[in-house]
């Protein structure tokens, strides 16, 4: 995912002269390019972050598109004050760049975790929060977002995920993207877990049921017609993110869901608990621990179909 | 974006004569006249930092900054960055008299949906920056100071910070930034008047030497008398320099008004009747 942010930021760059990258001093190997391409529009701000979300938003409001890089809690919870104060309250277009989202960083220990990042950048006004699944879907968000005023974050994985899309998909601002169709069970993802989602619905229909994945990056704006939709249509609608579960996809859905009248899908939103959790926990660890690898969510979506 | 030139009515941006130093102390009296009768109408409080920093904004706004109250987003204009936010009615007050909206609008200052008790950008014209979170300007400033450089415009930028809001990490951070990136148009303005929320500032977490600290992160320092116009304007005109310039700008708590100044209380308390003409009878104005 880093890879095709930064080609795509690099791309738009060359297009437009405003497009200013700042860094709080991470990302080796990844900012190079941009930096030996657009020396005048790159600073290595240091590490700090709240000086860099200021910095940030006096350059936007200077009338530049600015992008501000760093690791998922270093460019958010460190600097939430700015954000809300400098970037949203004056509608600046800064937008961040969170690398590890999740537990892509998970051996690294808690300060490394990025799991509040959704639910409290989703809290921000006017921000546009995104979490794209793959590599495909990054490159769509940046020129979305790029060409969007106004604050954003962007929730990136690290590098070398897999493309799940074979071709790029339509991506609407605030649009969910359609994976795999469906009758009975759906699978709504934020973020890097469509591969689960997609692995889980091949178990689903190895065992005769015709499960439908949606891959979600948009937090903010949501796409409330499309689940307001699947949830008259789905007997089970199960949401996996790789975050908490207060105030991220799952709570929007639920949201939803709670708010309409008759008969609708039975909704498992299934995420972190907001509590201390292990110290060192690979992705692949903390995804089983928390039910949110292939086999986990194929369980929870069969257990949920025999109740249902 | 505007990109007109400013029309005669902008500052002239030089060192004060005789003639406009009086102008200066005359825009500074309207300011705490002002300032006074908004505090005391909206039961509001801080009005002991408005009054400190009231002749710093009158010279600011009525001689240094180069704004044009007739276009307020001239985009070659000098920024000013109010960071220290609860100094609000002081700054609505130094546009009123700059001109750059009706008088009337002070009289509604913290009412419903009117002008708040902290610096808003929103539906005011001549506000550069939105603030009240101490720490914040001058990281905007900073921000500011890099697109002018980037561009080669002469535009400067003010930023007017509080003793207190010295102890926040960020501004060392900003202050750091400004001097690596070389920052020569930035000018922070701190108005030390040696008391913040809670307590006299050394009491709380002292701050000097203040002077040497600045020097060592690499800023060109200055120290004035706050309340002496011709210096304020002297040390704010000087010439652009490699390193960005702070002003130590020595001032009093609720300075103006004999019974609010260097008190603590007046941080908190709004005048009362009583207060508000004996307040504005030392300011000269009509009750």
């Amino acid at each position: 995912m880093r890879t095709a942010f930064i080609e795509s930021l690099c791309e738009a760059a060359a297009g437009d002269p405003n497009i200013w990258l700042l860094t709080g001093d991470l990302g080796y190997s990844v900012l190079e390019v941009f930096s030996q391409r657009f020396p005048d529009r790159y600073v290595n701000v240091g590490v700090a972050e709240q000086n860099m979300m200021g910095v940030a938003a006096g350059l936007a409001m200077s009338g530049k598109t600015v992008v501000a890089y760093s690791i998922v809690n270093f460019v958010t919870l460190r600097c939430l004050e700015q954000i809300r104060c400098d970037i949203c309250y004056h509608g600046a277009s800064v937008k961040i760049v969170g690398v590890g989202g999740g537990y892509a960083y998970g051996a690294l220990g808690h300060t490394h975790h990025g799991i509040e990042d959704l639910s409290v950048l989703g809290s921000m006004p006017g921000v546009d929060v995104v979490a794209p699944a793959d590599p495909i879907e990054t490159r769509l968000a940046v020129q979305t977002l790029l060409q969007r005023k106004g604050p954003a974050y962007l929730r990136l994985g690290k590098a070398g995920e897999p493309k799940v899309h074979q071709n790029s998909p339509a991506f609407g601002v605030g649009s969910i993207v359609p994976v795999r169709e469906g009758r009975d069970v759906l699978f709504i993802t934020t973020g890097g877990l469509l591969e689960e989602a997609l692995r889980a619905s091949q178990q689903l229909v190895a065992a005769g049921l015709d499960p439908a994945v949606w891959s979600n990056p948009w937090l903010r704006p949501f796409d409330v017609a499309r689940v307001t939709a699947a949830a008259k249509d789905f007997a089970v609608i199960v949401t996996a993110e790789e975050g908490v579960i207060t105030g991220g996809l799952g709570a929007r859905v639920a949201q939803i869901i709670s708010g309409m009248e008759g008969s609708r899908a039975r909704h498992i939103g299934v995420g972190v608990p907001p509590e201390v959790g292990p110290s060192a926990l690979s992705q692949k660890a903390a995804r089983a621990r928390f039910g949110l690898d292939a086999n986990a969510l194929a369980a929870q979506a069969l257990a949920a179909m025999k109740r249902s | 974006m505007s990109t007109e030139r400013p029309n005669s009515a902008v500052a002239s941006g030089q060192p004060l004569t005789s003639a406009s130093e009086q102008s200066t102390r005359e825009f500074a009296r309207r300011l705490r006249v002002h300032v006074l009768r908004m505090t005391h109408r909206a039961r509001a409080s801080h009005v002991g930092t408005c009054l400190s920093i009231a002749d710093v904004l009158a010279v600011l706004y009525g001689a240094v900054a180069r704004v044009d109250p007739t276009n307020p987003d001239w985009h070659g204009r000098d920024r000013v960055i109010m960071s220290k936010g609860h100094g609000a009615a002081a700054l609505y007050a130094a546009l009123v008299v700059r001109g750059f909206f009706p008088e009337e609008w002070l009289d509604r200052y913290c009412q419903d949906g009117a002008l708040p008790g902290h610096v808003t950008h929103r539906g005011v014209p001549g506000v550069d920056a939105s603030t009240g979170s101490l720490g914040h300007g001058l990281s905007l400033g900073c921000g500011m100071a890099l697109a002018a450089q980037s561009e080669r415009l002469d535009r400067r930028t003010f930023v007017i910070l509080s003793d207190g809001e010295l102890d926040e990490g960020s501004i060392w951070e900003a202050l750091m930034f400004a001097a690596h990136h070389r920052l020569g148009r930035l000018f922070a303005v701190i108005d030390y008047n040696k008391i913040q929320s809670f307590g006299r500032v050394e009491e709380v977490l002292a701050l000097e030497p203040l002077a040497a600290k600045l020097r060592a992160f690499g800023w060109n320092v200055v120290e004035v008398d706050g309340h002496d116009h011709a210096a304020l304007s002297r040390a704010l005109t000087q010439l652009p320099q490699a390193a960005p310039t702070v002003l130590i700008a020595h001032t009093v708590k609720g300075k103006g008004v004999s019974f609010m100044e260097d008190r603590l209380e007046w941080h908190y308390r709004s005048p009362s009747d009583e207060q508000l003409a004996a307040g504005l009878l030392e300011l000269g104005a009509v009750v």
